[in-house]
């Protein structure tokens, strides 16, 4: 068997499943239940990239989630390929290609590495004061260059071809971690009938009742308990149990984020989603996350074959994987011990060397040496040996307070540390809850609670076995509502240790290479300079020198550089605090977190009843809020300048025919209706006759204007209104909200009908002769039906709320069908339009016919700063109105000042020549700068049927500055313009009563 | 001709796809053409043409050919068969007389998907946020609500199996359909 580290027994591994796969492009061979981690370590790799920084050659620290160095690229196969993967809970399978990352040209022989030994140079803060001068260098030189060097893997560039769910899910109790207190929990809370969701990161709920090969419970060994746990689970209808699963985010109000992985560890995954996310509102939660070992802080701490002392024994006792031959526990506390006889029962030669004195140590040291295994009392690390593989552990006898005596090494190929435990409170501090300081077990442990959760284990600081399981049931049982109990009894637990920040050491402090936080190579050096430059708190700390940022949120790291910190500045722990720890837990896909919302499903794309035709007459189409609308009809090689002159030309010489069915429709109903539209819009609406429709300006409480649209009456108490595309959904909330808050007392209903009715414009000289078969029950002659009326009837055959209105200055109509008759009544019109040449048009040349009439679009001539008179539509203001939205601030002071900004037309002298939009305005190009600008330009079109360029802008006190000449930017310089009158086509509007 | 065609050709925006386009076990249909009334009144009385107005908010009474749900505290949305589509508006009125109402047919505006199956509370929650579960949503229950981007109105009807209706503005629907249809293929 190739895997020469892999022990003949034992482990959840199974043996006879072997799976391959690939790193750095040599054939991995492993068994069915490896991680590639321990894959890995069974082929006695250990050198399994470069550090982030340093380029350092790291392995395998942990065998979990707070992995911080062996992060690997996995390729799954063409577009499937993510970088900076933890290689101890990516689990191995047949297919897979994993890579190291950060080196060049090699893993083994990185140029990178060259950082490393320029180390004295590259301290805390070194950018910030590296790459101040020259200053121009910064934005050409520094920053470019650093960029390159910066980021660590590489982003996948081709797009993703997994999908990817999202689930809203409810439950009474929702527990994270199924260890022994998760278990528990759940158990305590499914008896109640309750609905419980149970997470687990790992592939297999358990927990570190995974590698417990020697505890018992309740008379059982651990593992059977186990299994009975998850069988009484699994038969519960109320629960779901989610292996593979990380809660990563805690929000408000008990909603928690979880981030389910379902294929990557499937070697045909079939048509199921890659990932879910979960979004969980919970009636109470419990925070079942472990805990997280800290490392040793020593010299060469980092080097490949140095692992976490619980991670020796999760290799050897879940995955049958001896890390080394010879192993030297380093350790300031119990646990390892039990490590270290779970080694030597693996048959593997071991010693241990332990911070703390005799008389520090408890039944452990007894238990291990009559196990016969060597134990140094009293005995400090001063470094680690070797270079891509520890070779061997520098101790020293060291008393408390640091002095070191005869150094000793102690050969080896492996080293568990051990620096003691810190509880995973990342999501109750991300539910806003208070940590608290316990010194007894040196941890920060959850403290007061923001929201509805608990915390029960380890997570909590409870490390012994019974302890754990009695908690979780309490908490479970709690979060259920149920008053019952479980005793349990458990095999005792190795606990307690001695806090160490930085191991007491002799050598030259300059010299020492000690990281506290692997993943950003922060060593415990760094964080003593920016002690001494003068950063105080942990944040400034933290973001100095970038300790615990990134993936890592100072899992492994934390407790060391507070206590670094503390030590620096002789103070406490709590005094310095902690840092805040953000979501997610560990990193999410951007495919989880986007789900669905790709290509059709990213937005709702909104269509009309006539898409579908206009697409099948080659429109070109432009996005107006949600909606799609036709752009322009091109025909066989026109361009758009092209075929808008053409469908200018058309409507205004025959008929043309265009789809508004976007604009927006509101149905008000009741007895007070007249009252309520009198009070929204700036127009008088008492004396609106029936069958009569008004151009409606309304304005926000600011005086300024917020949308307009024409209004029909059709009955005393019902008004057709319509507002702009873009404004249907602000406008039907601004009249509610003035409706159910200021004038509740109004009778007044709103129904939005915008997608009951379809709206044909039917535009152009022609258009009453190409309607006039097929119309019924309306005389549309000009007499019976004159500008700006509204009558209902039928047109072929469908009920029509038929509308004289026009936004182009020519006879119009605007037919208004139920939508699902609108694409058959619009063929039937186009059909009937034929003979006079009837030219469907898309929305750019309705902008260019308004803007030859002057006709403002808002949003276009008003930017939410412009007043009716500043668009020279005060005149419409209903002067006997006692008030209306927005009357009294046309009476601010500023709003009646001279100087403000007015609508007018701009002719420029060189009638070819298209100002753009946006373009600023000045009356003397000649001033010096910075130029007193005037104004801007809201609208420019080429104008066909005026066969030159108009313009339409905003000047101040433009209406007085009428045949005057004016400046505009161009790209090319200022163009010479002529302040014009804003309706360049038909001025005296006689087209339109036609 | 084109008199015949208004009443028994309603261009439908969704059309007639498969009823199980997933493969998921998980129907989803969409409706026919139906009639549906927007009706708004304060002090409605106890009914108006034979729909009661009297039930508490979020509930949906009658059949699958004529119901009506009481949406808030002076809306209610009703749907029935396209026959009755000029006389129900007119029967209302008639029983609300003089009550200030406003009654607005909506029929082509809202479009209905029926999505039925053990499962389809499971497509649902892709993309509603709300809890569906039997306490909290049983059959009988009607509410205004999202799917996605999309605002809804969510209706569960009585049955065998669990079935709900999804109302949704027309040019919502392809994107609606669209989501009930990724979301049945995720729903395992």
């Amino acid at each position: 068997m190739a895997q020469p580290f892999r022990l003949s027994r034992g482990g959840r591994i199974d043996r006879t499943r072997p799976v391959r796969f690939t790193f750095n492009g040599r054939t991995v061979e492993g068994v069915h239940g490896d991680s590639v981690a321990s894959a890995l370590l069974a082929n006695g790799i250990h050198l399994v990239g470069r550090s982030f920084k340093y380029h350092r050659p790291r392995g395998i620290l942990s065998h979990g989630s707070d992995e911080p160095s062996a992060l690997l690229s996995v390729d799954r196969g063409p577009g499937r390929i993510d970088p900076n993967n933890r290689a101890s809970v990516v689990e191995a399978r047949d297919g897979l290609k994993t890579l190291s990352q950060n080196h060049w040209p090699s893993l083994e022989h990185d140029i990178g590495a060259i950082n490393d030994l320029l180390s004295p140079v590259f301290v805390a803060g070194f950018y910030y004061k590296t790459f101040m001068w020259p200053k121009k260098f910064w934005d050409r030189v520094y920053e470019p260059v650093i960029r390159a060097a910066a980021g660590l893997g590489k982003a996948p560039a081709a797009p993703d071809p997994d999908r990817y769910a999202n689930r809203h899910a409810h439950c009474e109790v929702l527990v994270v971690g199924a260890g022994p207190a998760g278990l528990a929990a759940a158990l305590a809370a499914a008896r109640t009938g309750k609905r419980v969701i149970l997470a687990d990161e790992g592939p297999e709920p358990g927990g570190a009742l995974l590698h417990e090969t020697s505890a018992e419970i309740d008379g059982r060994p651990a593992a059977e308990w186990l299994d009975g746990a998850l069988a009484e689970l699994d038969s519960r209808e109320n629960v779901i149990l989610l292996p593979r699963t990380t809660a990563f985010g805690y929000y408000n109000h008990n909603h928690v984020a979880l981030a389910e992985r379902i294929t990557d560890h499937l070697p045909n995954p079939g048509t199921a989603p890659r990932e879910r996310l979960w979004q969980v509102r919970a009636g109470e939660v419990v925070l079942a996350t472990g805990s997280h070992e800290r490392p040793l802080v020593f010299s060469d701490n980092d080097r490949p074959g140095i692992l976490l002392a619980e991670s020796v024994r999760v290799f050897l006792n879940r995955y049958g994987v001896a890390p080394g031959r010879r192993i030297v526990f380093a350790t300031s506390g119990a646990s390892a011990y039990t490590a270290a006889l779970d080694a030597k029962g693996a048959g593997l030669a071991v010693s241990l060397v332990d911070l703390r004195a005799e008389d520090e140590c408890g039944p452990e040291l007894v238990e291990l040496r009559a196990a016969g295994i060597e134990v140094l009392t009293g005995h400090t690390v001063i470094g680690a040996k070797g270079g891509k593989r520890v070779t061997g552990l520098v101790v020293a006898p060291a008393d408390r307070a640091g002095r070191c005596g005869a150094h000793r090494l102690l050969p080896c190929d492996c080293v568990g540390m051990s620096g003691g435990w810190t509880p995973a409170v990342h999501l109750f501090s991300q539910s806003r809850g208070k940590l608290g300081y316990e010194a007894t077990i040196d941890a920060f442990v959850p403290g007061t609670s923001a929201q509805a959760e608990r915390s029960a284990g380890a997570a909590k600081g409870t490390y012994d076995l019974a302890a754990c399981l009695a908690e979780g049931d309490a908490a479970g049982a709690a979060a259920s509502g149920s008053a019952e109990r479980r005793r349990f009894t458990a095999s005792p637990t190795l606990t307690g240790f001695r806090p160490v920040r930085a191991m007491p050491t002799d050598a030259d402090p300059a010299k020492v290479r000690a990281f506290v936080d692997f993943q950003n190579d922060v060593t415990a050096k760094d964080i003593g300079l920016a002690v001494r430059e003068g950063f105080r708190s942990i944040e400034h700390v933290k973001r100095y020198t970038t300790t615990g940022m990134a993936t890592d949120q100072g899992k492994t790291s934390n407790m060391n550089a507070l206590g670094i910190v503390a030590g620096k500045l002789d103070t406490t722990l709590p005094s310095v605090g902690t840092t805040t720890f953000r979501p997610p837990y560990t990193p999410v896909t951007f495919g989880t977190l986007v789900g669905p919302a790709r290509h059709a499903l990213f937005d709702p794309i909104r269509t009309t009843p006539i898409h579908d035709w206009a697409e099948s007459h080659g429109a070109t189409f432009e996005n107006v809020a949600l909606w799609r609308r036709a752009w322009y009809f091109p025909k066989a090689g026109e361009t758009l300048h092209d075929a808008v002159a053409r469908e200018c030309k058309a409507v205004r010489e025959g008929v043309g025919i265009f789809d508004a069915s976007t604009l927006g429709k509101i149905e008000v109903v009741g007895p007070d209706a007249a009252e309520f539209m009198n009070r929204l819009y700036i127009n008088p609406w008492l004396k609106l006759e029936v069958g009569r429709c008004r151009y409606g300006l309304m304005l926000k409480e600011d005086g300024y204007i917020l949308d307009d649209g024409v209004v029909a009456r059709v009955a005393p108490d019902c008004f057709h209104v319509t507002t702009t595309t873009g404004g249907a959904a602000r406008v039907l909330a601004h009249m509610e909200d003035y409706l159910q808050t200021e004038w509740p007392d109004l009778r007044v209903f709103l129904t939005s009908t915008t997608e009951q009715w379809a709206v044909i414009a039917l535009q152009g000289p022609k258009a009453r002769a190409v309607i006039a078969p097929l119309v019924g029950g309306i005389d549309l002659s000009p007499e019976a039906f004159p500008h700006m009326a509204m009558r209902s009837g039928t047109i072929c055959g469908v009920p029509t709320r038929l509308f004289r209105v026009s936004f182009t200055g020519e006879l119009g109509f605007e037919i208004n069908v139920p939508s699902d008759h609108a694409l058959a009544v619009w063929e039937a019109v186009h059909a009937a339009g034929e003979p006079y040449g009837i030219t469907p048009y898309g929305t750019e040349t309705m902008h260019v016919l308004r803007a030859e009439k002057g006709y403002i679009i808002v949003g276009q001539e008003t930017d939410g700063t412009v007043t009716p008179d500043d668009v020279g539509l005060s005149g419409m203001i209903a002067k006997a109105k006692k008030d209306f939205v927005g009357k009294r601030s046309l009476v601010r002071p500023d709003v009646v000042a001279a100087g403000r900004k007015q609508l007018v037309g701009l002719v420029t002298d060189n009638p070819k020549l298209v100002l753009e939009e946006g373009a600023q305005i000045v009356d003397d190009p000649g001033q010096p700068i910075p130029m007193r600008m005037l104004g801007h330009v809201t609208s420019s079109y080429w104008s066909p049927n005026c066969g030159r360029s108009i313009a339409m802008a905003l000047v101040a006190d433009g209406r007085a500055l009428q045949g005057g000449s004016l400046h505009v930017t161009t790209p090319e310089g200022f163009a010479r313009v002529t302040v014009v009158d804003p309706v360049f086509f038909d001025p005296k509007g006689k087209r339109i009563h036609a | 001709m084109l008199e015949a065609l208004y009443r028994t050709a309603r261009a439908l925006p969704l059309g007639r796809p498969a009823a199980d386009p997933a493969g998921s076990g998980i129907l989803i249909r969409p409706a026919g053409a139906e009639a549906h009334v927007s009706l708004r009144v304060r002090d409605p009385g106890p009914s108006a043409a034979g729909l009661p107005l009297d039930r508490p908010i979020n509930t949906v009474s009658g059949d699958a050919r004529r119901w009506i749900a009481r949406l808030g505290p002076d809306e209610w949305l009703i749907g029935s068969d396209e026959a009755e589509a000029d006389a129900l508006p007119a029967a209302l009125a008639a029983d609300l007389g003089e009550r200030p109402h406003a009654i607005v047919d909506i029929s082509h505006r809202n479009v209905g998907i029926d999505v039925s199956g053990a499962r389809a509370a499971v497509a649902l929650n892709a993309g509603c946020p709300l809890d569906l579960g039997e306490a909290a949503f049983p059959a009988g229950t009607a509410t205004r609500t999202l799917l996605g981007k999309a605002e809804i109105v969510l209706i569960r009807r009585p049955g065998p199996v669990p079935l709900y209706r999804v109302e949704c503005w027309r040019s919502f629907s392809t994107y609606v359909h669209g989501f009930l249809t990724e979301a049945a293929r995720s729903a395992g």
